[in-house]
């Protein structure tokens, strides 16, 4: 037994304190179901929506507590909403984890906070990998499992976007997640291809100088059946696309924004009203590509189509990432935010992406 | 039962032997010259031969990591590579061998570029020595079937647990054509057992491989490993004996030719070992005692070797390498030194630097080489 004990990492629920990841989540609760506006619904109305929503969400929890994520971590919350979606789908997971963040907050051997089976990865390779988990299930006829990678941005736009690419084209029933907090922030925050234009980051102390990669789109153009984008402030969108992506077979891939308080430098409790002004300045969308059509979904909707969009330097300025940027830069990310947003109108009335 | 022979290249020859173990998944890209066995292999998975998954990935790196993630869930896999390939999914070779999971890949030697050369070396699976992989090297077609049907029983075994490949040179195996008595498919399966990877992920009790290991921890998994890597030199040998009860042709980790009365050993791997072979018999016709001792296996290094030198007569060693460490020696040789010095025998040894790249090595040249009483190391037509 000695033998193979290393690589036994039996589940462990740890009695330590109560983890970040779940004290964020009852805030974001609050906050999108009680206080925002949301699409025009009246309070009351909103918040029959969100219990009945709530209620229909499996209670059983497979990000375990004791975890060792950072305090406010929003990828823990996108992680724990999608352990949920992939309960609710009735199949059992299978889950595969990037040399990123989300193995560190598995915690040290012998403990796993992670209560599926759990695969960590190196960097390049999450979705080959994911490629021969999904391969060898198929060789033993076991069609009762969602295989669901996990990775952050660099191991999916930087160095893992071939074998991305390679996976997706090849067409294996997966669901690829991309996490992204815009930089390397496993290893203290070095820039990424992920990362926005002007973020100072360790290795762009003058800020970046380069835009964001849109990697949502160069998957799409893979004409794979489901393409979404996401954001854990909004728990609800999330957690219903992930759902929807597991019932369709074929590749799927979700990208998450997942504001990191300790990168992006701002107070470990905000993390979920940073990912709420992403939203709402358009530096960030949410749409889902179903079968190759395109289609906002409703936060992103009145932001896109209403015009009801904040200046973005209400985003920049809440974020130590973004310290010292001029006005003209602001001005510069301000006019780059507004033609995506006029991409992505275009996008809405023709159904396509690209 | 009447056994069936066909005339087969090397390549389709290792196909062959796969499509008799039947891999639950094949991950493979293909590079000169090992690219007839992946098309092979994908010709009996597309008629329906073979019943394997079959991963067409986008590159070396994706292949090993694919046959990785296949593994962790209790497959039994297989890949095939060369050269830069190799060294592409390098990284995923380590992973391999730490993570203990039984994948058996071909590995065609051959040259690296810059300087594009697609002949045979050994340096692709050399660089490799350390990845915690068993190391066989093959000397004919024959030899590269039988020893890849053994693979799979060797890598599998609960005692070893350890990926496993088999090299087979490049062009000089690859692509010759030569006669290949099969095995009966019924006789294979009872000679290999179903896969068992006790490991493997599992839905009942949930786990997680490869997790963050702190210090206390991590020198255990590679004092196991090598634990298991010693283990496996006798599942070896047991598995060799094993297989000559089904086929009677007779493997051992270190094949003796003309070794008992011999004053010069001659110590080779590979298709070279053969060569020598024939300078052999030709320095024997000359009265020359000399004999050659082919290693079968690099990792582990087999202890037979030990104990054929303690006993054989000889009392000069020259040893032929196919592939080079620049500022240090020939890697075989330098292995051998250090196998000798740990037995206490000190005596003369000559180091052959030859076939690199390709390079055509008669056996005349080396009956020259081996006459030549001048020690030390020699790289031929230099």
């Amino acid at each position: 037994m000695l033998l193979f004990a290393p690589y036994i990492l039996l589940a462990f629920c740890g009695a330590a304190a109560f983890c970040g990841a779940l004290n964020i989540v009852v805030v974001s609760m609050v906050e999108v179901l009680g206080k925002e506006e949301h699409g025009g619904m009246k309070a009351e109305k909103r918040e029959v929506r969100g219990a009945r929503w709530l209620a229909a969400v499996p209670e059983d929890e497979y990000v375990l507590k004791g975890n060792s994520a950072c305090a406010g971590c929003t990828a823990m919350i996108a992680l724990r909403y999608a352990l949920k979606a992939s309960r609710a789908t009735g199949r059992k997971t299978l889950l595969l984890v990037g040399a990123c963040c989300m193995v560190v907050c598995e915690g040290v051997y012998p403990n796993t906070a992670y209560n599926v089976p759990t695969l960590d990865t190196a960097f390049a390779c999450t979705a080959s990998m994911a490629s021969g988990v999904e391969a060898a299930l198929k060789s033993f006829g076991r069609r009762d499992v969602n295989v669901i990678a996990f990775a952050g941005d660099g191991g999916t736009v930087d160095i893992g976007i071939q074998a991305l690419s390679g996976a997706v084209e090849r067409g294996h029933n997966f669901l690829y997640v991309c996490y992204d907090n815009e930089a390397y922030c496993n290893t203290g925050m070095q820039r990424s291809g992920a990362t926005p234009l002007c973020a100072r980051t360790t290795t762009t102390p003058s800020g970046k100088r380069e835009k964001k990669k849109d990697v949502p789109r160069i998957i799409a153009a893979h004409d794979i059946p489901y393409v979404a984008t996401v954001c854990p402030s909004y728990p609800m969108d999330l957690y219903e696309k992930f759902k929807k992506a597991l019932s369709i077979e074929g590749p799927k891939y979700i990208h998450v924004l997942t504001p990191c308080p300790v990168s992006w430098r701002f107070p470990t409790s905000k993390g979920i009203e940073m990912g709420k002004l992403a939203v709402r300045t358009g530096m960030w969308t949410l749409y889902e590509v179903e079968h190759g059509v395109f289609r906002l979904s409703a936060p992103s909707r009145r932001v896109v189509l209403n015009g009801d969009v904040l200046p973005v330097e209400k985003y920049l300025r809440a974020q130590g990432r973004f310290n010292g940027i001029t006005d003209e830069e602001v001005e510069r990310i301000q006019k780059i935010v507004y033609q995506e947003l006029e991409r992505l109108k275009e996008a809405t009335a023709r159904r396509r992406l690209w | 039962m009447q056994e069936e022979v066909v005339f087969v290249t090397g390549n389709e020859a290792v196909a062959r032997a796969v499509k008799l173990a039947k891999p639950n998944v094949i991950a493979a890209y293909p590079i000169t010259p090992q690219t007839e066995i992946v098309e092979v292999l994908a010709r009996y998975v597309e008629s329906g031969e073979l019943r394997s998954e079959y991963i067409h990935v986008e590159s070396e790196h994706s292949a090993m990591a694919a046959c990785i993630g296949a593994a962790s869930m209790g497959a039994r896999v297989f890949t095939a590579t060369a050269a830069h390939g190799f060294l592409y999914m390098c990284e995923m070779i380590f992973w391999a061998s730490i993570a203990r999971l039984p994948i058996v890949m071909a590995n065609v030697n051959r040259a690296l570029a810059p300087g594009w050369n697609i002949w045979a070396e050994l340096k692709d699976a050399m660089a490799h020595r350390d990845a915690g992989w068993i190391q066989f090297y093959t000397a004919s077609i024959q030899e590269a079937y039988d020893t890849t049907l053994m693979a799979f029983r060797v890598a599998e075994d609960r005692r070893v647990m350890l990926p496993t490949m088999v090299n087979l040179e490049g062009f000089v195996l690859s692509h010759v054509m030569q006669p290949l008595r099969l095995v009966d498919e019924a006789a294979y399966d009872e000679f290999l057992p179903p896969v068992r990877i006790p490991h493997a992920l599992n839905f009942e009790r949930p786990h997680t491989l490869g997790t963050l290991i702190s210090p206390e921890h991590n020198f255990l998994v590679q004092y196991d490993n090598n634990k298991c890597m010693r283990a496996a030199d006798d599942v070896i040998a047991e598995t060799e004996r094993e297989f000559e009860k089904i086929t009677g042709r007779r493997y051992r980790a270190v094949m003796k030719y003309r070794c008992e009365d011999a004053e010069t050993l001659v110590i080779a791997m590979g298709t070279l070992a053969r060569e020598a072979e024939v300078a052999c018999d030709s320095l024997r016709d000359k009265g020359e005692k000399i004999g050659v001792l082919r290693l079968r296996q690099l990792r582990p290094f087999p202890k037979a070797f030990a104990e054929e030198v303690k006993r054989l007569p000889a009392e000069r060693f020259i040893i032929i390498d196919r592939a080079y460490s620049s500022g240090y020696g020939g890697i075989l040789a330098e292995e051998v030194k250090a196998r000798l010095y740990d037995l206490g025998i000190i005596k003369e040894v000559k180091s052959i630097i030859a076939g690199l790249g390709g390079q055509d090595v008669p056996h005349e040249a080396l009956e020259k080489l081996f006459m030549d009483k001048q020690g030390g190391e020699t790289w031929y037509g230099v």
